[in-house]
């Protein structure tokens, strides 16, 4: 025992706590997920690099709603602390933001921002306050998923707004489900994982990283399902394909029915 | 051309001959013993032609349509077309039952592929037959003008009178009245005939007591995610805006059960839930409410964060979510049932008891 007291300095104390709360803390961030990695550990200068050239990017396209510290500006757009880098990937690659106007829905349209860009903006976010984090390659792999476990997981909790087949729906005011015909699997993830605008939030511990693969799988799988016909009339069921006949081959058997007639009256003259 | 679709027939006659009552228009030249007319014959009426009512003397007609048509050269060219739309319907009716054989509808796509062979296929032949028969009617067929008049639909006073005495003739001799034994013994025995189906209704089911007011949900039930069944702890449903249909652990597989035991939960920030929601029954900003729609049993899952409130996908009704699920909107009349809920030892999410009241349709209140 005397080495030991031999050795002990007066501030080991305070030491010792402090290595003890770093290293909880620490833990606590790498463990939950929510926390920042990159600012756990030292970032390197590439990763500085990318969040300057993110934070310019940020304020020359989003500062303008979002705020210039990210904050957000009351009643035009909302604070992104904590939000993630996986909340930017989807608006910014699906090409929602930078948005052109306030309206009720955000309509997919061709991305702005490259890439890279975008990658520079979510470190840029992911460094404020943390949050979900992009899926790696690995993440949204559909290999060896269950669709059939996706499929039921879609029904129970997606099909209501986004239709059985992914075909999308309409919501109140405006705001709608977006068909999901084009979303990459890491945009489906995220959007999953981040709850954007309508859509609630299905996290990793309610929907699992696995079953967020299951659910891509399902999604993906869909649209290579075979139209025979030659057209899908949106995959929507029954109602479009009854609207088709109503409208459609009514109309048709109407004018067949006002061509007969005129060429019986005309025969008679 | 309605009245040309005579009731009665031949063979009525002769059976109900057997009645024995002479006739009474002395017009008729059968024998005595014969009745004129029994019930269910047509009435004493002119005699029928096809077109058109025919004098009491019948006489040869003119001809109504032409034996020859107009244009010979063209109805010989509609021959030949209406010919080849008759043999395309033939071919493609043969096409589909080669197709019923060659596509099996063991997989989706099978299923597919055979609809829209079978359908086309089908489609062809009546096309073919329609448009073969509407080709028929208008080119080799003559045109001509035909006339249909009108008649009243009442009988004659004649045929009528005829009628009321072949009854009351008929009503007497079968000693309907004048034998009572008969008669109520024929009452009698017929009752309990009309009776037997109201009987069979019982088959429809057993009454459904109180099952329509209860659901599986029992105190200490763990909550598990719809479709991988997995129990939830409070920490595991920690992001706000979240939301997931859960069932009731034991009846994840029990369809009967789940289309009234359905539940979504749904995860507020601190201080959004308000009263009419009963705070008691919610685990940190956890409210779990009955899936099943209050107007007429939908899923009602279509939750928007933004607004907080749910819809039913089927006629639009809103339920605002952190105020006790009420009605903002649409045919729903009262709010969706909330489930009481706590955390069990282990830290999940539990019923703390069934529903405090039905979930689903509000069928009592109809009357």
């Amino acid at each position: 025992m005397t080495p030991i007291k031999r050795r002990r300095h007066h501030a080991a104390g305070y030491a010792v706590v402090l290595l003890g709360l770093l290293l909880v803390g620490a833990a606590y961030a790498v463990l939950t997920g929510t926390g920042s990695t990159a600012s756990a550990a030292a970032p390197t200068a590439a990763q500085q690099a990318q969040i300057a050239e993110g934070r310019s990017l940020f304020e020359e396209n989003c500062a303008s709603c979002h705020g210039f510290a990210a904050q957000g500006v009351s009643g035009v757009g909302p604070s992104l602390i904590g939000v993630g880098a996986a909340a930017v990937y989807f608006q910014v690659s699906t090409g929602r933001m930078p948005a052109k106007q306030n309206e009720a829905e955000q309509p997919r349209k061709e991305p702005e921002l490259n890439p890279r860009q975008t990658l520079a903006i979510a470190a840029y976010i992911q460094s404020l306050g943390g949050g979900p984090e992009i899926p790696s390659a690995a993440q949204v792999s559909t290999n060896g998923a269950d669709v059939a476990l996706g499929q039921s997981l879609f029904i129970t909790n997606c099909a209501q707004c986004h239709n059985f087949s992914g075909a999308g729906g309409a919501l109140t005011y405006g705001k709608y489900a977006p068909p999901l015909d084009q979303s990459t699997p890491s945009q489906i993830y995220t959007a999953m994982l981040t709850g954007p605008e309508a859509m609630p939030v299905f996290n990793d511990s309610t929907v699992t990283p696995s079953e967020k693969r299951d659910i891509i799988a399902y999604v993906t799988g869909e649209r290579s399902q075979p139209n025979p016909g030659g057209f899908s009339l949106g995959r929507v069921g029954p109602v479009t394909e009854g609207l088709v006949v109503f409208l459609g081959l009514l109309l048709f058997m109407v004018l067949a029915a006002m061509w007969i007639a005129a060429r019986h009256g005309r025969a008679h003259e | 051309m309605s009245d040309t679709s005579a009731g009665g027939q031949p063979g009525d006659a002769r059976r109900g001959s057997q009645a024995g009552q002479p006739g009474a228009e002395p017009a008729a030249d059968e024998g005595p013993a014969v009745p004129h007319r029994v019930i269910g014959t047509p009435p004493p009426a002119q005699a029928r032609t096809l077109l058109g009512q025919a004098d009491d003397e019948p006489q040869a007609q003119p001809r109504e349509l032409p034996a020859e048509v107009s244009d010979p050269e063209r109805a010989k060219r509609a021959e030949r077309v209406v010919a080849a739309c008759f043999i395309i319907a033939m071919l493609a009716g043969f096409a589909f039952i080669v197709c019923y054989a060659l596509f099996q509808v063991h997989t989706v796509n099978g299923a597919l592929h055979s609809n829209l062979v079978l359908g086309s296929t089908m489609g062809l032949a009546f096309l073919g037959l329609g448009v073969g028969a509407t080709i028929w009617v208008r080119q080799v067929m003559p045109v001509v003008e035909q006339t249909e008049e009108r008649h009243p639909l009442a009988s004659s006073p004649e045929d009528r009178a005829a009628f009321a005495k072949t009854f009351e003739e008929g009503t007497e001799a079968s000693g309907f009245v004048s034998r009572p034994l008969l008669r109520r013994t024929l009452i009698a025995a017929t009752v309990p005939v009309a009776l037997a189906p109201i009987v069979l209704l019982r088959d429809m089911g057993p009454l459904p007591g109180t099952s329509l007011e209860n659901t599986v949900w029992r105190r200490g039930m763990r909550l598990l995610t719809a479709g991988s069944n997995r129990p939830l702890t409070p920490g595991d449903f920690d992001s706000p805006g979240g939301m997931i249909t859960v069932v009731p652990e034991g009846f994840q597989n029990d369809d009967d059960a789940l289309a009234k035991a359905a539940v979504v939960i749904i995860k507020f920030a601190p201080g959004v839930l308000q009263p009419p929601t009963v705070l008691n029954w919610t685990v940190d900003g956890i409210v779990a409410y009955s899936k099943i729609c209050t107007h007429l049993g939908c899923p009602a899952a279509l939750y928007e964060q933004t607004t907080q409130h749910i819809l039913c996908p089927c006629h639009q009704s809103t339920f605002d979510a952190p105020r006790g699920a009420q009605v903002l909107f649409g045919p729903a009349t009262r709010p969706l049932p909330q489930l009481p809920m706590t955390v069990n030892s282990a830290g999940y999410l539990v019923a703390r008891s069934d529903f405090h009241e039905p979930v689903g349709p509000s069928y009592w209140e109809r009357s």
